[in-house]
């Protein structure tokens, strides 16, 4: 402390705004730093599928390519490779597994919370057991159970086992048990208007938890590697991140090309995260403070 | 999760509506519950079962009941314990990495700042990209001469890295990609986290003339406690299983692969490449009881600091 304690408060406050707005500044700068340092691979990567194909590799290395920018291995990648049918597979799969998901956990934690039915505390115990079970530790059976189905290299191979997520459960139902009970009032008996009730009253109400799951989900399953890789051999029906694992052996060391693919494969979600920045940090920030 | 069991069912229903509203709340989870059992308990299930036999991925019938051999084959097998360990250690050096670098990075970015949407997008970006492309990229930051981080090393005098052949540094290599792929996700956590710390604590602070570094220290960190609980466990889960970037930069990049092969790179290889399925699952089975160790550890943690 520099400042003495006879100093009137007018310049000892003074003096610490003018501190707290230097060391604003030099958080700034930190940042700057921080946050080029992590966008250099990214422009790079960017960079390099702008490139024409021979001065990708030069030494020392540029920006700026002697023959000018060129689109050319982002049109080659698009229309040689199997980039487009990988974006539809990728979409196709993502779709149906999250709207499934988003059905069956607001089924299923519609039920445990609305409905009093006897043994749903067990039931709700059975189905958070499932989030202590890491994916990657059941490919091995699931791959057998999937060969016995016959559905290797099908789009339900990729799809079936991605489906009954727990998290999305417990989302739905932590959500629903928030909601005051004064709505369940409304709730009948019988069993179709209870499904109405559901559908009608509180499906619009749990908009910001579908948000939440959907997006997860959506994001999650665009971007597994792993199932996919496993149960999928046949280039048509690879996944964007299967697909992509695949083209540095299939194009050598066209660098151009492989950085133009990687671009497009990574193009969509970063799209998607610009138009719902808000909802995605948000979403992440509750799973955060509710944890 | 204290909700549960909260809202008894009313005593005074009759038997038949009760029977009537447990039909109705079955059907309820019914949808859920099949998919579950059948993509998820009953894998649970098989794979225990896989893990007693010499089940091979090729060919029928040959399936040879073994008792523990496959456990006892695991545990006298170095290669598992040198990719569990490659997991550990990967794990070890990730996760403190990303909880120091987040955490500083939030902090920073909490203070007044200008273009906050800037930084965040920056770090975020990343975390949204699929494995494979964060393989790729890496491969072609780590290539030898014309590689981005080479060819600025060698520019400023020092020596090139051979970052992914050479076996003291490839795991180095496979960290760096993986921070920086994942940094952004617990950098926003953070930011969540101290935006629910009253300000009020601060100005009380500020009065008592409390530097932001004493405040940082005093009052914010101990305060984000439940965030940093949360960021480590979920950072933990989510390499402990590390199989992406390690296989594709192996396969695709020539990443060294016998001082990087994680648990389930060597999982997936024994399973998928040798047909060994037996043998695979008595190993995820083994590695599975560490994970739950891990779990189980974070969860009391969590919930401990929940009641003080």
């Amino acid at each position: 402390m520099v400042v003495e304690a006879k100093a009137p408060e007018t310049t000892r406050e003074a003096g610490m705004q003018r501190r707290d707005r230097f060391q604003s500044w030099l958080a700034f700068g930190v940042l700057i730093v921080a946050a080029i340092l992590w966008l250099i691979p990214l422009l790079w990567a960017v960079n390099t599928a702008l490139k024409p194909e021979p001065e990708t590799t030069t030494v020392p290395i540029t920006w700026i390519p002697e023959g000018g920018f060129t689109l050319e291995s982002f049109w080659q990648v698009l229309t040689a490779g199997g980039l487009v049918r990988w974006y539809f597979n990728s979409a196709l799969t993502s779709s149906i597994i999250t709207a499934a998901v988003l059905l069956l956990g607001s089924l299923a934690a519609f039920g445990l919370s609305r409905v009093p039915f006897r043994g749903r505390t067990v039931v709700f115990w059975v189905i958070i057991a499932g989030l202590i079970v890491p994916p990657q530790i059941l490919i091995v059976p699931l791959f057998m159970e999937m060969d016995a189905l016959g559905f290797v290299d099908t789009y339900q191979g990729i799809i079936l086992p991605q489906i009954a997520s727990p998290l999305a459960v417990f989302i739905f139902k932590q959500f629903f048990d928030g909601i005051p009970a004064e709505l369940e009032e409304a709730a009948v008996v019988d069993g179709a208007s209870r499904l109405r009730v559901y559908w009608q009253v509180w499906m619009p109400l749990a908009r910001p938890a579908i948000a939440a799951v959907g997006i997860f989900t959506f994001v999650l399953s665009w971007n597994n590697f792993l199932w996919p890789f496993v149960v999928v051999t046949n280039t048509d029906m690879m996944t964007i991140p299967v697909g992509l694992a695949t083209v540095q052996s299939s194009y050598g060391l066209r660098y151009a090309d492989i950085m133009a693919s990687a671009v497009l494969g990574g193009l969509p979600l970063v799209i998607v995260f610009l138009f719902f920045q808000r909802q995605i940090v948000q979403g992440i920030a509750s799973t955060g403070l509710k944890g | 999760m204290a909700a549960v069991g909260s809202r008894e069912v009313k005593h005074s229903t009759k038997p038949a509506a009760q029977r009537r509203i447990d039909l109705n709340g079955y059907l309820f989870v019914l949808p859920f519950l099949v998919f579950y059992a059948l993509f998820l308990i009953w894998p649970v299930i098989l794979g225990m079962r896989m893990s007693f036999f010499n089940w091979s991925l090729v060919g029928t019938g040959a399936r040879e009941f073994l008792g523990l051999t496959n456990f006892r084959e695991l545990f006298a097998d170095p290669d598992f314990w040198s990719s569990l360990w490659h997991s550990i250690l990967f794990t070890l050096l990730v996760v403190p990495t990303i909880v120091v670098f987040a955490l500083g990075l939030a902090l920073l970015a909490n203070r007044a700042i200008p273009a906050r949407w800037f930084f965040r997008i920056s770090f975020f970006a990343p975390y949204l990209l699929p494995s494979s492309v964060i393989a790729l990229i890496w491969i072609w930051m780590y290539q030898p001469g014309f590689g981005l981080i080479n060819s600025y090393l060698t520019r400023i005098g020092l020596p090139e890295v051979s970052w992914l052949t050479d076996p003291q540094v490839a795991m180095i290599s496979v960290v760096i990609a993986t921070v920086w792929w994942q940094l952004g996700f617990s950098f926003v956590l953070y930011l969540a986290g101290l935006q629910e710390i009253p300000k009020e604590l601060y100005d009380a602070a500020a009065v008592d003339g409390a530097s932001p570094l004493i405040r940082t220290r005093y009052i914010t960190i101990p305060l984000l406690r439940r965030t940093t609980i949360l960021v480590v466990a979920l950072a933990l889960l989510a390499n402990l299983n590390v199989f992406d970037q390690i296989y594709i930069m192996s396969t695709s990049g020539g990443l060294d692969y016998a001082s990087t092969r994680s648990l389930i790179v060597y999982v997936y290889e024994q399973g998928f490449t040798l047909y060994r399925v037996g043998y695979a699952a008595a190993m995820t089975y083994v590695f599975f009881v560490l994970v739950l160790a891990v779990s189980i550890g974070s969860f009391v943690l969590n919930n401990r600091r929940r009641d003080v």
